[in-house]
């Protein structure tokens, strides 16, 4: 791999190659001794155009891990805010020479534009961009999935039969469109749940079963997995939904419907959460949530991302 | 004054004929004739004659945007694409509101010489889509305006519509709208489809373009006006359309070449030179247009040529500019999608592009069917030409040319504007030389 840019060009032997480095990388983190030299002499470059620290210091906690050096580049009170363009920017990181950028941007499509560029030869890992994708919290959500399914035995193991419902914003959420191309690759089957507002135009188009009743769909399919997605507020103002109290009532995984799933099913939110609007604080808390174990994930699967296109020599494998 | 004899140019209607070009008109035409001393002789076997080409609608960026087109550039682009006259659209800066700017547009084109320069005029002040700009000033000026266009936006008041449908009348004006609602096209990035959300591309959706051409058609019937709609660009479009002037209404219709050969796959790339508004579509909707155009439902193709410097395309896609080069592709890209393809000859390709288009703007003296006396306004293309479009092929300052690196058909070997040359076997000739040219013209005429 020369740049992760998408779930939806990802091959399934690459996927579960991913996924085994992870468990890997997983393994290191329980030692004492957490760091590993693979990346040394490596120059990382976190390119942030958006706010995310949860996202960048996951990666950059990742980089570290696997003895790289590290660059924050924010948008914030850099050139970049200043108007500055992509390619400016992408030409002063490569004389900085840079071996890897990790990027997030507003813009759909950032990052390919990034990759295709020639303005810079590093490797590229697409961290969101816009509505587009984010394929290193898929890959993390499928890494927690298999571990919570098949436990020790994950290793070279799809999500075969896997139901995973997922319930919120698809229409604005890259984190819905990167899960669906993955969970499609390793065999798993999609449920999208949402108000007919934010379902994409097209999406019936789509290999995942679109439902707009969530209490019908729980009753119908008992999930394996519940992913909720973030709601954002401004959806409100743009009449996506009339209230958050609606919305809540609608579409919420309230303490009632927690109950309603099957014991052994799993809760997921990427984060950050809006307790007590697309999920309650007691389905967040429980048992079957998996939301801290995501975060934790969220360093192995970079790691094992990094490690999969800055290691050895770029030439030799591009 | 330049006398020219064409020899053996195929016409339109297929039958061969030799061309004698003097004193800016068409002075003979038949087989066998001879050179009077001094002409310049073309050797035109081969070469399809066609009336000069007419573009309703270009963008030459002058006054206020001469980073990426002037009036002098863009009609050398539009020679370089066998046009010999295009319709400055009125977004320049300042807008082209007043009778001053038009003026000012017009003095350009005839300095230059390339091609006809005929500006169209603002609907709206500031093209603010709030009051009615000096019409009766634009049309009484010396540029003698009559096509009006708020293009780029849409003329979205239903009401203000109207009454610029209404003022228009009293000038043998036409207004072109720019079919697009507003609200239901914020921020958007392209056709919005299942393509559209995959990509996390903000949708610009057919309906935004179709429910305004039924207001707008309906709009027209009801005061009796003459309407133009620019750039249709999705099959609803065209059935609206076909609908009204089934109906009677006077409605024309145009079509981009981009939107004849182009579909929204090619966004994939997130190349921005593909980004254009209204956006590139889907094949269904290829498919409608070419057949509007081939049953007469759409009127006329016009290149919507949109010059934009490099930076404005060589970003994220969000932040790129929309628009197009088109003027030196165009005449290949209707090969394309609509002769090669068995759709069209060339005597639609001349009526779509020249004839009809001429007679929408109400230009007079300038396409013709080649008969003696019509102004000598003639574009020889070699129709078996194939070739790879390079930067090359492009006569204008900017490059965001979507047909790069692509083959296509046909080349403009020849192009006269009235009776002078402004291209000579595939070269554009130099602006001091057409300028020259022109002025000459303009005497001997004058
Ligand atoms: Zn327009």
């Amino acid at each position: 791999m020369r740049h992760l840019l998408s779930t939806r060009d990802l091959l399934r032997d690459d996927a579960i190659g991913l996924l085994d480095i992870a468990e890997d990388m997983s393994e290191v983190q329980n030692r004492e001794v957490k760091k590993l030299p693979t990346l040394r002499g490596k120059t990382v470059v976190n390119l942030f155009f958006e706010d995310s620290t949860r996202t960048r210091t996951s990666f950059e906690v990742a980089a570290k891990r696997l003895s790289a050096d590290v660059i924050n580049f924010s948008a914030k009170g850099s050139s970049v805010s200043k108007g500055e363009s992509l390619k400016d920017t992408a030409q002063t990181l490569a004389a900085m020479g840079a071996d890897g950028v990790v990027i997030r941007h507003s813009a759909s499509g950032a990052p390919q534009v990034l990759a295709q560029s020639g303005w810079i030869d590093a490797g590229v890992v697409n961290a969101g961009d816009g509505t587009h994708e984010h394929p290193t919290q898929a890959l993390l959500d499928a890494f927690t999935m298999r571990r919570r399914i098949h436990g020790d035995a994950a290793r070279g193991r799809d999500l075969d039969g896997v139901s995973v419902m997922i319930v919120g914003d698809v229409l604005h959420s890259r984190v819905a469109r990167s899960n669906l191309w993955l969970l499609e690759t390793l065999g798993a089957h999609v449920t999208f749940v949402a108000p007919a507002t934010l379902v994409p135009v097209g999406a019936s188009t789509w290999p995942a079963d679109i439902r707009y009743d969530l209490d019908a769909a729980l009753a119908e399919v008992q999930p394996d997995v519940m992913m909720m997605l973030r709601i954002q507020q401004e959806r409100m103002n743009a009449a996506f939904f009339p209230t958050t109290r609606e919305y809540s009532r609608q579409w919420g995984l309230d303490d009632e419907r927690l109950l309603a799933l099957r014991p052994d099913s799993i809760v997921m939110h990427p984060g950050p959460m809006n307790r007590g609007l697309e999920i309650s604080s007691r389905a967040a808390d429980s048992a079957q949530s998996t939301v801290i174990e995501q975060v934790a994930n969220g360093v192995s699967i970079r790691m094992a991302v990094l490690y999969s296109l800055l290691s050895g020599d770029r030439e030799a494998r591009s | 004054m330049t006398t020219t004899l064409i020899n053996g140019a195929t016409l339109p209607d297929g039958t061969t004929t030799d061309l004698l070009i003097a004193d800016g008109v068409i002075a003979e035409r038949g087989a066998g004739l001879s050179a009077p001393a001094g002409a310049r002789v073309v050797d035109a076997a081969g070469l399809v004659a066609l009336p000069g080409l007419v573009d309703l609608h270009t963008h030459l960026r002058e006054p206020g945007f001469e980073q990426s087109e002037t009036v002098l550039s863009g009609t050398r682009a539009a020679a370089a694409g066998g046009f010999t006259a295009v319709f400055a659209m009125a977004n320049t800066m300042p807008v082209s509101d007043t009778a001053g700017v038009v003026e000012q547009v017009q003095a350009l084109g005839d300095a230059a010489g390339y091609a006809t320069v005929r500006p169209i005029g603002a609907v709206t002040v500031g093209l603010g889509g709030e009051r009615l700009s000096e019409i009766g000033a634009m049309a009484n000026s010396r540029a003698g305006v009559r096509v009006f266009s708020d293009d780029g936006k849409c003329v979205h008041d239903s009401l203000l519509m109207r009454r610029a449908l209404e003022y228009v009348k009293t000038f043998d004006g036409v207004v072109a709208q720019h079919a697009q609602d507003p609200r239901l096209t914020e921020n958007a990035q392209m056709n919005e489809g299942a393509l559209s959300s995959e990509l996390g591309l903000k949708g610009w959706p057919a309906v935004a373009e179709e429910s305004i051409i039924a207001r707008d058609v309906l709009l027209a019937e009801h005061v009796g006006a003459r309407l133009h709609i620019c750039h249709l660009s999705t099959a609803g479009s065209v059935d609206v359309v076909r609908w009204a002037k089934a109906r009677g209404i006077e409605v024309t219709a145009e079509v981009t070449p981009h939107h004849l050969l182009l579909t929204e796959e090619l966004i994939r790339s997130y190349d921005a030179r593909y980004k254009v508004n209204p956006p590139l579509r889907r094949d269904d909707d290829v498919r409608a247009l070419r057949e509007g155009l081939v049953d007469g439902t759409i009127d006329i193709v016009a290149t919507d040529h949109a010059p934009h410097p490099e930076e404005s395309k060589d970003c994220e896609w969000d932040h790129a500019s929309f628009g197009m080069v088109g003027l030196e592709s165009a005449l290949s890209v209707v090969q394309a999608a609509m002769v090669d393809t068995g759709l069209f000859g060339w005597a639609d390709v001349a009526r779509v592009l020249s004839q009809t288009p001429a007679a929408i703007g109400r230009l007079g003296g300038h396409s013709h069917s080649f008969e003696v006396g019509a102004s000598a306004n003639l574009v020889f293309v070699d129709p078996a030409s194939s070739s790879t479009f390079t930067v090359d092929r492009l006569a204008g300052k900017s490059h965001n040319s979507p047909y790069l690196g692509m083959t296509l058909p046909g080349s403009v070997r020849h192009t006269f504007h009235r009776g002078y040359p402004t291209v000579l076997d595939g070269s554009v000739l130099g602006a001091s030389e057409v300028a020259a040219a022109a002025a000459a013209a303009g005497v001997a005429r004058g």
